[in-house]
């Protein structure tokens, strides 16, 4: 459920820090009917062009703060509220090229009361502005 | 008139989802909605609706009372979720699980809520030892039942002897009428087709869901036999996802829940598709209200529309007037026009 609402194009833009560009940035919507503690925020497997993302090189920024993508397991109290922007935030020296990009995303919930837990995909092409 | 009644209208906020997700309406705006469709009973899942829960900040306790106020609706019930294997690499243990869900009965109360929707991997002995709490301060704690389940499923059959035993009214059940499906919802059917299911199969399973060939059990195995099936029809293994996920109810004799309704508190009036003809689609109403008035039910039959999740990669959703439909069918059924 809400997959096709995952991937939000609109915080697409690569990141500047310190006048060179080390990565890009995008939001994520969570594939579920509610909101949950970080740690029940399972695999985040992001793709853009064919290159999947490593888990390392992923931060997410929620309700104003920060954590590593390989962190979230370590989080029971900070919540991703339910329908809340996430901004992932990719380490990539240099960034995007400008134009169209085709992202790919699979999102896993760890959800107690359903065996598999929830699974959500989305597939976008977003563009960079130049 | 159908008969003296004390059987009450509501709500779960749940229906809104899809509009509160895309921040196209916000909580008031959803609680003014429920005036206007003239819904008494307000029933909200916090985690859902509730940034920050299970911390209830006095600001936004005066603001929800305010809007029950203003708007002049009735709490009923909250959702609760037990996230048991939220703390990395264990499971809670039994006294974490019973304080966890301890702060949800105080929450409730809180937020003038008389019923607590208990999520069903909440083992008895949690309601148990919880029975005392839900009686001082005046919370039902009413486990849900949900399809594949239904009153004479193992687990139910258990909590039925504990419910004797124990003999309080703060133990019960919610009954989640997804266990009345007379026919697949054709939201769904569409959507399989949506997504590249084959015409020939989806006609096929709804023909043998119909039928009561083909339909998730709830007992050990059934689970094999329905994607045997599956396979057996044609399908292939993005049509087992499909079935497991869309295919998740099943069809009962209403009138056998009638022995059971004295354990019954609430219901999640569920529906998929309401019809211009103020029908359901695969939930056939007619026959399902007249057993609960005939069977002295007293409590809420709280709507829960579940339509939204199969029709928004296609359509844009208004739950509103689904809800609409759906509570000029009640008022008709229970003889309040």
């Amino acid at each position: 459920m809400y997959d096709k609402y995952m991937i939000v194009g609109e915080a697409f833009r690569n990141v500047e820090q310190g006048g060179a560009i080390t990565g890009f940035q995008l939001g994520l919507r969570l594939p579920y009917y509610r909101g949950v503690v970080l740690s029940l925020v399972g695999e985040t497997t992001l793709t853009v062009d064919g290159e999947t993302v490593p888990p390392e090189r992923m931060k997410v920024t929620v309700g104003g703060k920060t954590f590593p993508m390989t962190e979230l397991e370590n989080e029971p109290v900070v919540k991703w509220e339910f329908g809340e922007i996430g901004i992932v935030t990719v380490e990539k020296p240099g960034g995007l090229a400008p134009g169209d990009h085709a992202v790919e995303l699979k999102q896993h919930l760890k959800i107690s009361y359903v065996p598999v837990g929830f699974t959500g995909f989305d597939s976008k092409k977003l563009r960079l502005a130049g | 008139m159908k008969g003296a009644h004390k059987i009450k209208r509501g709500v779960s906020l749940y229906s809104f989802q899809e509009e509160y997700f895309l921040r196209k309406m916000t909580l008031e705006d959803i609680v003014a909605t429920t005036e206007r469709l003239d819904i008494p009973g307000i029933e909200i899942i916090p985690d859902q609706m509730i940034p920050g829960y299970p911390n209830l900040s006095d600001e936004f306790l005066k603001q929800w009372h305010g809007w029950m106020e203003t708007y002049g609706r009735t709490p009923v019930c909250i959702d609760m979720f037990l996230d048991w294997n939220k703390f990395k690499g264990r499971v809670m243990t039994e006294d974490e699980r019973v304080e966890s869900f301890a702060l949800d009965i105080v929450n409730a109360n809180k937020l003038g809520c008389t019923v607590i929707r208990v999520i069903h991997d909440v083992e008895p002995v949690i309601l148990e030892r919880l029975a005392p709490t839900a009686e001082k301060y005046g919370v039902k704690l009413a486990l849900e039942i949900h399809a594949p389940s239904y009153y004479d499923s193992e687990l139910e059959q258990r909590l039925i002897a504990m419910f004797q035993k124990i003999q309080s009214p703060y133990l019960c059940f919610t009954l989640d009428l997804g266990v009345f499906v007379k026919r697949l919802p054709r939201v769904i059917i569409d959507r399989w087709l949506r997504d590249g299911m084959k015409p020939e199969l989806a006609e096929r399973v709804a023909q043998a869901y119909e039928s009561g060939d083909l339909r998730l059990g709830d007992g050990p195995g059934a689970a094999e036999k329905l994607i045997a099936k599956v396979f057996a029809m044609g399908g292939v293994e993005a049509d087992i996802y499909r079935v497991m996920m869309g295919a998740h109810m099943i069809y009962r004799d209403p009138s056998t829940m009638r022995e059971y309704l004295p354990y019954t508190s609430h219901i999640h009036g569920k529906f998929y598709e309401m019809l211009p003809d103020y029908t359901e689609y695969s939930i056939d109403y007619e026959e399902i209200v007249p057993v609960l008035i005939e069977g002295g039910y007293q409590g809420y039959i709280s709507s829960e529309y579940e339509g939204q999740r199969w029709i928004q990669d296609a359509f844009d959703v208004d739950s509103t007037e689904q809800l609409r439909r759906h509570h000029v069918m009640l008022k008709r059924l229970l003889g309040e026009e």
